[in-house]
């Protein structure tokens, strides 16, 4: 099987590339092993190795030597394991991997949120907290920053603008192969006893942090590689792949969401990317970047890091965005209101998002003159996220609403990131921000915006297109259960967190006095509920996908083209090249057919598109 | 009403065009990684240059590497006439050019080692652009050596594009070292 390929090529890397980096070292009289500057060194190679055994050199990088070109011999399910090229199988793979990521980073926060049920440190101590804490907040970012753009992204895009497959099939493959490195990183840190800096990893700590931490700098630049050559595919596929007649005015918003997110993802990445590097070298190299005693500037990484991870919260909701609109649309039946504004209102956000960075330093010590300018840039983003709403609630307004599951999600997003929102222009000022920064009210706020938007968006997501993806229907019943559980579960957790952020609880502490301990434990009673509410729908999820009933082509009477083939979809998506006649949107208007799929009357497509 | 308009086999962007798009893309994200190297060079130290640099090296070697795109192009071009040997010979010439531009900067690395090591600031910058530089060159070597290895066995006759993706990124390499060159060694 091609994944024990990957590991066995994975591990000649890493001794290959040990074994250079040694003799490096004993060449230059260093003691030869030393476990960081060596790890770092093979990493690279390690990972090329594991890319070439699980099947790059198999399907790819062979006939550039020559060799014949190779078709695929894999079938059913064993193709999730294998170098595959279709991006239906792409999506999945995303989707499921980042959903085991998703659960394990739940995992950790429930044992943070039993930790902080009482005052002391009673259930972990505080390094061990301080690790989970760590890898609860890399993990649930990378999901939040790869998992929706990796899963739908690659799965529904390229169907929605009526195309075959992605630009660079082969790219594509490789970039979702560059993910389980990730988690390896990610489980051998903690396994070194992880790490203590947070998601963030501000310098000087994490370059005095233990070997987890170096771990984590390889995960995170390994995660960037991914989802920029991601970013890239999707930008080139929508620009170049679309069907006939589908202009850019008749792109369907998930796809103009998608797309948006992924020239951030392009654009941006390589900052992140550029930081994680510093800090390896700094660790490993005997380098200064940000050793003030050597003239380096600890701020420089922060600089760096957000100059990226700002962006990296559109990344993060942008597809959420996405999603939300598309089933707003479909299940009030009526056209999106103001597409045009809305889509002029995310590339605002795009352009926005690159100017205001420097919020997360009002009290870094940074040169004060920044604070005012930050503070604006970030408070302008409230219109085109504004504008965003108007679109969703323009279109709710006299629609005829279905209460679908997917439904529920997309107005679970716009009540959550509501709130999530406005708290992100309270902290946007800048003596409000004094007072709160590293605060719960800080976690409460980014709680809202990324778990409460990006991760419903995802769920809701997932219990749209899962018909479409397995050809199988998931338990609405259970579906409303979950949507309500975590909807109460999640409200009950993070409300209060603004409150005791407000009393002065500082986050990423194992502790804290005994006047915060009520607050607090109704913080973890709502966790608890919310983290086991998820229960509900890994059930449902493996029982549908095993036993669930068959689905029909279009089971939500949507017009997007995905809906338009059957479920799942054959290999090469259409039968015929669709062409494109309309927006995807024209509900409740006479005549109007998105597109004619060359197959049978157009009376009989306008039938199907309108179930 | 049948729906019975004529419709292409595929759809009507040709490869060449999409696979050139992405390549410039590719380099778009790239120099964001360069670009964000010379903000840390200039935020750190301003305008300060060690003068213990050496210039003479410096100048010999960014000569090499801009007559190496040269010899690029000329390979590029030899390729798009079906001329295999010109092909072979000039890329040959690129490969040469680009081993000496590595050998001048590991010999300047040695220098460099005693004369501002890694735990100073300026060679904290100059190791690290220099190093993330020559990653690039070495890749570029990597991919011009399986060219010629193909190119000798006749496998661009048909199709040249591998060897104008290779062509571009070796030109990228250069335009890079255009900004790091001054940015390094004579602000
Ligand atoms: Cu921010």
């Amino acid at each position: 099987m091609a994944v024990v390929g990957g590991v066995v090529g994975g591990a000649i890397g890493y001794v290959l590339g040990a074994a250079g980096i040694m003799a490096i070292r004993a060449a230059v009289g260093a003691r030869a092993w030393e476990v960081e500057s060596v790890t770092a060194g093979a990493w690279l190679v390690a990972v090329s190795g594991w890319l070439l055994g699980v099947g790059a050199w198999k399907y790819w990088v062979s006939p550039w030597f020559g060799r014949p070109e190779r078709t695929y011999a894999t079938h059913g399910w064993r193709r999730y394991f294998d170098f595959d090229t279709d991006h239906k199988v792409i999506g999945i793979q995303y989707l499921v991997t980042f959903l085991v990521m998703f659960f394990m980073a739940g995992l950790f926060a429930m044992f943070m949120r039993w930790e902080l049920m009482r005052t002391g440190e009673d259930v972990v101590n505080a390094d061990q907290y301080n690790a989970i804490m760590s890898l609860h907040g890399t993990m649930m970012v990378f999901v939040a920053v790869a998992a929706t753009v990796g899963a739908f992204g690659n799965y529904v895009v390229p169907i929605m603008i009526g195309a075959d497959d992605m630009a660079f099939p082969k790219l594509n493959a490789l970039s979702y192969w560059l993910v389980p490195p990730v988690l390896v990183a990610l489980t051998v840190s903690f396994a070194f006893g992880g790490y203590d800096t947070g998601w963030t990893g501000y310098a000087p700590l994490s370059v005095q942090s233990d070997v987890g931490g170096l771990f984590y700098n390889l995960a995170f630049f390994t995660l960037g590689l991914s989802s920029i050559i991601g970013g890239l595919n999707i930008i080139v596929t929508v620009v170049t792949m679309r069907a006939k007649g589908m202009t850019w005015g008749r792109l369907p918003i998930f796809v103009w969401s998608i797309f948006i997110t992924a020239m951030m993802s392009l654009i941006f990445t390589q900052f992140v990317a550029l930081a994680m590097l510093m800090v390896i070298l700094d660790r490993t190299a005997g380098m200064v970047f940000f050793d003030p005693a050597s003239g380096g500037e600890p701020l420089l990484y922060q600089h760096i890091f957000w100059f990226y991870s700002h962006p990296a919260v559109y990344i993060m909701i942008l597809p959420a965005f996405g999603i939300t609109l598309e089933m707003i649309s479909h299940f009030s039946r009526k056209p999106l209101f103001a597409y045009k504004w809305a889509v002029g209102a995310l590339l605002g956000i795009m352009g926005l998002s690159s100017v205001v960075w420097a919020h997360h330093m009002f009290t870094s010590g940074m040169a004060e003159s920044l604070r005012k300018p930050f503070l604006a840039s970030t408070e302008l983003i409230s219109i085109p996220t504004g504008v965003i709403f108007l679109s969703a609630l323009g279109t709710l307004w006299l629609g005829k609403i279905k209460f679908t599951v997917p439904m529920l999600f997309a107005l679970g997003v716009l009540f959550n990131f509501l709130i999530g929102g406005i708290t992100g222009v309270f902290l946007a000022d800048v003596p409000v921000d004094i007072q709160l920064q590293d605060t719960y009210f800080v976690v409460a706020h980014f709680h809202y915006v990324i778990l409460g938007g990006g991760i419903f968006g995802l769920f809701g997501g997932i219990y749209y297109w899962f018909p479409k993806m397995t050809g199988k229907m998931m338990n609405s019943g259970l579906g409303k259960l979950h949507f309500w559980a975590i909807m109460l579960g999640f409200n009950v957790t993070f409300l209060p967190m603004f409150v005791i952020g407000l009393q002065g609880m500082n986050r990423r502490i194992a502790d804290y006095t005994p006047d915060l301990e009520p607050g607090n434990k109704m913080v973890s009673m709502g966790a608890f509920f919310l983290g086991s509410s998820f229960l509900i729908f890994i059930y449902n999820f493996i029982y549908s996908w095993a036993r669930g009933e068959t689905a029909p082509a279009n089971p939500w009477g949507a017009r997007t083209l995905e809906w338009q083939i059957p479920s799942p979809p054959p290999h090469e998506n259409f039968e015929v090249p669709p062409i494109i006649l309309a927006d995807p949107y024209g509900y409740g208007e006479a005549d109007s057919l998105h597109a004619d799929m060359g197959i049978g009357t157009l009376e009989e497509a306008k039938d199907s598109e309108r179930v | 009403m049948v729906a019975s308009t004529v419709l292409p086999a595929e759809h009507e962007t040709p490869r060449i065009t999409i696979n050139r798009f992405g390549l410039w893309l590719f380099f778009l994200s790239e120099s964001m990684l360069f670009a964000g190297l010379l903000v840390a060079r200039f935020g750190l130290l301003g305008t300060e240059v060690n003068e213990e640099v050496s210039q003479s090296i410096g100048l010999l070697v960014t000569v090499i590497l801009l007559a190496s795109s040269y010899s690029a192009l000329r390979a590029e071009q030899a390729a798009k006439a079906r001329d295999r040997a010109g092909l072979v010979r000039w890329l040959t010439l690129t490969l040469v050019m680009g081993a000496i531009f590595l050998a001048g900067v590991a010999y300047e690395w040695v220098e460099a080692f005693d004369a501002f090591p890694t735990s100073t600031t300026f060679g904290t910058l100059f190791f690290t652009m220099t190093g993330v530089h020559a990653f690039h060159v070495i890749t570029g070597l990597v991919f011009l050596l399986i060219l010629l290895f193909n190119a000798k066995a006749g496998r661009y006759d048909e199709d040249s594009w591998p060897v104008e993706a290779g062509v571009k990124y070796w030109h990228f390499v250069d335009v890079v070292w255009v900004f790091f060159y001054p940015a390094l060694y004579l602000i």
